[in-house]
């Protein structure tokens, strides 16, 4: 329905000047790992998530095995699994399976955040409306960041490399402070990080990454369990 | 190894990841661990992948702490993701002006 792709896209608005933003950062990152700006939009207009892209470059600049991008993508992204399952249980009739397999595509952080706080059912356009803006931001500012990259001083564009980490610790740091769990689970994390980066030097990166991230997760799972998973979702 | 493939691997692997509860789960998770693993996992990963990464992220060990210390400041105050990830940015272009 044509009013509630408008609404989506209205609502998807706000999304997409913060993907602006921080996918210029993402498009500089690619650039200077050498990746061209038309594959390091492709990438953003297929995956359409931050942490995951960015590893992959990260992995693609390495050189790693195929093995290691899967695995990595998996333990990045298993978060949307999640979202993906607590949204599937608020779609409107009209979410047919076609629907469905379209509109998965744009689960992110942010689009799960603003959809779950809606009242009615989700319907396809809707998603649709919220999807498509975001997206337009979230390859337009790769394309501009990778394009421009190469133009800005490079004082400006190596700063630039922080927007992403920025926003990272922006997610985490605010729940730390509600929830002794998460905090925690960061910290536990950041130590396991630095081991490997500074003593356990032969493990690549992108495994490193996984040992931390299910590590920390399952004695965080262990030692503080949530009462309600879903509650402390943004 | 072309990077057309590790982008069609990254891609596909991400896809599924979202489509498959979507499409196809219709139970909820009910294991209380599984679903506290389920939360963690993000912060566990973005934790892992910011640090130590961020001190190395500006080409400057000392312009990338300033960001940092910023970020972390600005985020204790819960500001806006995007204020922040700036925020961060803008301090460490500015630290990179004084030394």
């Amino acid at each position: 329905m044509k009013k509630d792709f408008v609404r989506g896209m209205s609502h998807g608005v706000p999304i997409m000047l913060g993907y602006l933003s921080v996918s210029f950062g993402f498009g500089i990152m690619a650039v200077s790992n050498g990746l061209s700006a038309l594959c390091a939009s492709l990438i953003s207009l297929t995956n359409v998530t931050s942490a995951g892209q960015a590893a992959g470059v990260d992995i693609i600049a390495a050189g790693g095995t195929l093995l290691e991008m899967v695995l990595v993508q998996i333990t990045i992204n298993l978060r949307y699994s999640l979202m993906a399952l607590s949204l599937s249980q608020k779609l409107d009739k009209k979410f047919t399976t076609p629907h469905r397999l379209a509109a998965s595509y744009g689960i992110t952080d942010e689009i799960f955040a603003v959809c779950a706080a809606q009242e009615a059912p989700l319907t396809p356009a809707y998603m649709y409306g919220m999807i498509f803006v975001a997206v337009l931001g979230w390859v337009s500012g790769t394309a501009m960041g990778a394009a421009a990259g190469q133009l800005l001083p490079a004082a400006v564009s190596s700063a630039m490399g922080l927007v992403l980490y920025g926003m990272f610790i922006a997610i985490v740091i605010p729940p730390c402070k509600k929830e002794k769990g998460v905090l925690a689970v960061s910290l536990a994390a950041v130590v396991i990080s630095l081991l490997f980066k500074y003593v356990f030097t032969a493990v690549s990166g992108g495994f490193a990454m996984i040992i931390c991230a299910v590590a920390a997760s399952l004695a965080g799972a262990w030692l503080f369990p949530v009462k309600d998973a879903q509650e402390g979702k943004e | 190894m072309s990077v057309a493939i590790y982008v069609a691997v990254m891609s596909g692997v991400t896809y599924l990841i979202r489509m498959v509860p979507f499409t196809f789960f219709r139970k909820k998770i009910t294991s209380k661990f599984w679903l506290s693993f389920l939360h963690y996992i993000p912060y566990a990963v973005l934790s892992a992948m910011t640090m130590p990464a961020i001190f190395y992220s500006t080409g400057s060990t000392v312009t990338a702490a300033a960001g940092t210390i910023v970020a972390l400041v600005m985020a204790y105050f819960e500001l806006p993701l995007i204020a922040v990830a700036l925020g961060a940015s803008a301090a460490a272009f500015i630290a990179g002006l004084i030394i």
